[in-house]
């Protein structure tokens, strides 16, 4: 699925090169933090949103889903600030 | 805290030394942000609205710093309790 580790990772030649091995890396980071969030905001708005199982997911199950998407962004936003505030405070207390 | 370097890549470079340990510790912050923010949303969201209102925002925020506060209790407590065992505080310290 992915290339070899050091094959095609920032290795042209056989010589490493930082730079692209800083630039792949903070894709994937970047790729595992979207599926992270993914999926636990598709596990939470399922368990908000779909009450039964239909035989297909209906508007209102839809709009539902839509809304709980961006709230679980505002949630995730909301929680990284509090956290970020915490962490500066507590510096400023050493 | 110490990065670890996969497969000794920062070892020899220390612009990508620092860079692993900057990187490491985002990620930390950001897997905690997503654990919190699943934790939190259970307590705080009981239907997602339009907005976030006012009510679940400082619920959201006083989540975050109990869960700290508690997280802090415990590492503490359990200080407390190897000074007096201080046949475990090798096992358990760090």
């Amino acid at each position: 699925m992915e290339g070899g580790f050091g094959s095609e990772f920032g290795a042209a030649g056989g010589k490493l090169d930082p730079g692209l091995i800083m630039e792949q890396v903070k894709v994937q980071i970047a790729v595992a933090n979207a599926q992270e969030l993914l999926q636990r905001m598709t596990d939470k708005c399922f368990r908000k949103c779909i009450g039964k199982p239909g035989s297909s997911l209906d508007n209102s199950e839809q709009k539902c889903i839509a809304m709980c998407m961006d709230r679980y962004m505002d949630a995730w936003n909301t929680v990284s600030r509090a956290y970020n505030s915490r962490l500066q405070r507590e510096r400023a207390n050493m | 805290m110490e990065a670890s370097s996969p497969a000794g890549l920062g070892a020899t470079d220390p612009q990508l030394q620092h860079f692993i340990e900057v990187e490491t510790q985002k990620q930390r912050f950001q897997q905690l942000v997503h654990q919190m923010t699943e934790l939190c949303w259970e307590k705080c969201m009981d239907k997602p609205g339009p907005k976030l209102d006012s009510r679940a925002e400082t619920c959201f925020v006083n989540c975050v710093e109990r869960f700290i506060d508690t997280s802090q209790f415990i590492l503490n407590r359990l200080e407390q309790t190897q000074k007096s065992k201080s046949a475990f505080s090798e096992s358990l310290s760090d």
